[in-house]
């Protein structure tokens, strides 16, 4: 077991090599139409998910930041296909999904799931733990005793003794134990893409370290490839190889984890990271960083969406919208901005 | 405490509906005028149980309440349904976490606000619009004549938050009780929220008790901080003290548990087990069966709150 967790075994199902990204997102779109008002000229859309690429690394966790509305949740749901995006490519370790001569959508979704944030409202009140864990398997053609076997090796696994949780119900569970019993249902496709949207948010503090613990655990132990989606910037910075900031729709930032924390060069990064409570009575904040809410994601702007918020937004800023480039001589690290800041440095 | 606004003593609170509970356990606190006392917990430690409490918003018939509260004088226990009535919103006004739910969809802003105004004071309709409006724009809410005519369901999360502010504080309460004000929003707007109340709290100089789980937030508004857990206070102090050096070894673990950039590549300090079953609270200290200290002696004897020259704590076997 040892060994095993030393040197990256190649799994069986690994087809494009271990330098092949796990995931590969090319322009995925996605607008949602807003009912319109009668006799508008105009009709309009809200655009969730614009035109957004990035890639995730085999083995690494991508942590998706942004404020509500700015499509990380959208991101998520068209990537697993709970929501078919207007346009866009994937590929999944070389092999397009849904295309022809790729992998099949059914087999996609076995290598891909995913935990969501309200832990009660994602399991079936009327199964019981152990049922709700061997049920995906039984569908993909595992046998009923083989998949309950193996459901509660899994509970064993999350740390909920299976002789005392497996024939419970979903609302005898608090809510940790209820994440432990989702983040299992998930492995128990044995997937190799975990996309967790908020998974630890609702959690109380002292239960948030459990659960962020036990999903490094498993990452290692599984060679897991992670989608970590959350509003707090402490989580995303302490379970992420990788950040991508998302801003309505669109992609502002992305590099390694120690660039964005330390050199955000977008200005919303830089707010966003400086709106962090510093846990400091004598180092207070005094000034907010950023005035207002996030914008309306309907018919946003022309130009660059952060402009009406944006401190030292410039003419061309309101006119030409910005393309991700590599910030400096850093090719990982990019950022669509115009303004060319000085990197900041917050940690 | 010399000239405290509140006065809390032995509170005990039980709830005897479907499922009993014993949601309270002996609280006692004071806030002093124009203090900002956190209540920092989570989620079951009790601490939106005592804010409502200070409201009497629990049902009468299936709620057991014994202990004092105080408020300005007035024994809020044994205030009658008229003198309630001019308590709530008066004397005592509330904020609550989600804005959308806490206003009433089919009235517009400005009617709520004058609503208001006009039951507890005896003002015409055009004096309590001027002072409604006036106070929308002391928090800072843009074009606030157009919002004064707007639903809540026509503002923003962060808006309606604002136009909650500006409901509890139209008629200039003494105390504010604020009850996970910003747990639904995002970070930056979190962060306008809490540095608003601190002005605003400055400006009027009312007393803010401050219901929160998140330690940061907590530490940008309070003066002081008390640590709830299974309906107890376990240990209240200065902010600096608390953050500084906690005695409470539940204190202790979750401050140690809080994420940082410090801890990122180890694993998380963690506090093993959940909180207790609030129907079958333990005999003894309710932390004692996930606290790493714990002995024979609190496994039998609940511990009293011992004040010491920094923090006041509830325990037998305190950290250095």
């Amino acid at each position: 077991m040892m060994a095993q967790e030393n040197t990256p075994i190649l799994n069986t199902e690994d087809r494009g090599g271990p330098a092949q990204p796990l995931l590969v997102v090319k322009d995925l779109k996605k607008y949602f139409p807003v009912r319109n008002e009668l006799f508008a000229k105009e009709k309009k859309f809200v655009h969730a998910v614009d035109n957004v690429s990035f890639s995730v690394a085999k083995g690494k966790t991508l942590g998706i930041v942004g404020e509500s509305g700015c499509g990380k949740s959208t991101t998520a749901k068209l990537i697993a296909r709970l929501i078919n995006p207007d346009s866009g490519k994937m590929v999944f370790d070389g092999d397009g999904v849904a295309e022809y001569g790729g992998i099949a959508l059914k087999e996609f979704r076995k290598n891909l799931q995913m935990v969501f944030q309200d832990s009660f409202a994602s399991l079936n009140p009327r199964l019981t733990i152990e049922q709700t864990i061997a049920y995906g398997p039984t569908v993909h053609g595992v046998s009923n005793a083989e998949a309950s076997v193996q459901a509660r090796a899994l509970l064993q696994r999350v740390g909920l003794a299976p002789e005392l949780f497996a024939s419970r119900y979903p609302h005898e569970l608090s809510g940790g134990q209820r994440q432990r019993v989702n983040i299992a249902r998930a492995l128990a496709y044995q997937p190799r893409l975990v996309i967790l949207d908020e998974a630890v948010a609702a959690l109380d503090k002292s239960v948030q370290a459990q659960v962020l613990n036990l999903l490094q655990e498993l990452k290692n132990e599984r060679q897991l490839t992670y989608l970590f989606i959350s509003h707090d910037l402490h989580v995303v910075h302490y379970m992420s190889d990788e950040v991508m900031v998302m801003y309505l729709g669109q992609v502002v930032e992305k590099g390694p984890v120690d660039r964005i924390f330390n050199h955000a060069a977008h200005p919303y990064t830089q707010a966003l990271l400086s709106a962090i409570p510093s846990m400091d009575p004598t180092k207070r904040t005094l000034k907010p960083p950023l005035e207002g809410d996030p914008p309306n994601p309907i018919n946003p702007p022309a130009g660059c969406r952060f402009q009406d918020r944006c401190p030292h937004v410039k003419d061309s800023c309101r006119s030409i919208s910005p393309k991700l480039a590599p910030v400096g001589v850093v090719f990982d690290h990019i950022v669509a901005c115009h303004l060319n800041l000085e990197p900041r440095t917050y940690a | 405490m010399r000239n405290a606004l509140l006065q809390v003593k032995d509170l005990h609170v039980q709830f005897n509906g479907q499922r009993k509970a014993q949601a309270l356990s002996g609280v006692n606190f004071e806030v002093a005028a124009g203090e900002v006392l956190t209540l920092l917990g989570e989620s079951g430690s009790g601490k939106s149980v005592t804010l409502r409490t200070l409201l009497r918003l629990h049902p009468e018939k299936t709620t057991r309440i014994t202990g004092e509260i105080n408020v300005d004088g007035q024994s809020v226990l044994a205030l009658n349904d008229k003198a309630l009535n001019q308590y709530r919103g008066h004397t005592t006004s509330m904020i609550f976490q989600e804005p959308g739910l806490a206003f009433d969809p089919v009235y517009t802003i400005g009617q709520q606000m004058t609503e208001a105004l006009r039951t507890h004071e005896q003002i015409n309709n055009a004096t309590a619009q001027a002072r409604a409006l006036e106070m929308l724009e002391r928090v800072q809410i843009p074009q606030a004549r157009k919002r004064f005519d707007a639903y809540p369901h026509e503002l923003s999360g962060g808006m309606r938050q604002r136009a909650m502010i500006a409901l509890a504080l139209v008629c200039k309460p003494k105390l504010l009780l604020a009850d996970e004000p910003t747990t639904a929003l995002d970070a930056s707007v979190q962060i306008q929220i809490l540095l608003l109340l601190r002005e605003l709290q400055k400006e009027t100089g009312m007393s803010v008790i401050f219901v929160t789980h998140d330690i940061g937030a907590a530490v940008e508004v309070s003066d002081r901080i008390a640590v709830m857990y299974a309906g107890r206070i376990v240990e209240i102090g200065n902010v600096t003290d608390i953050v500084s050096k906690p005695r409470h070894p539940y204190t202790q673990g979750l401050l140690a548990s809080t994420v940082s950039h410090d801890n990122r590549g180890s694993p998380l300090v963690t506090i093993a087990g959940s909180p207790p079953d609030l129907a079958h609270l333990p005999k003894g200290c309710s932390f004692a069966p996930r606290c790493a200290r714990a002995q024979a002696n609190c496994l039998s004897d609940p511990p009293n709150l011992v004040t010491t020259d920094s923090t006041a704590f509830a325990c037998w076997h305190p950290v250095a």
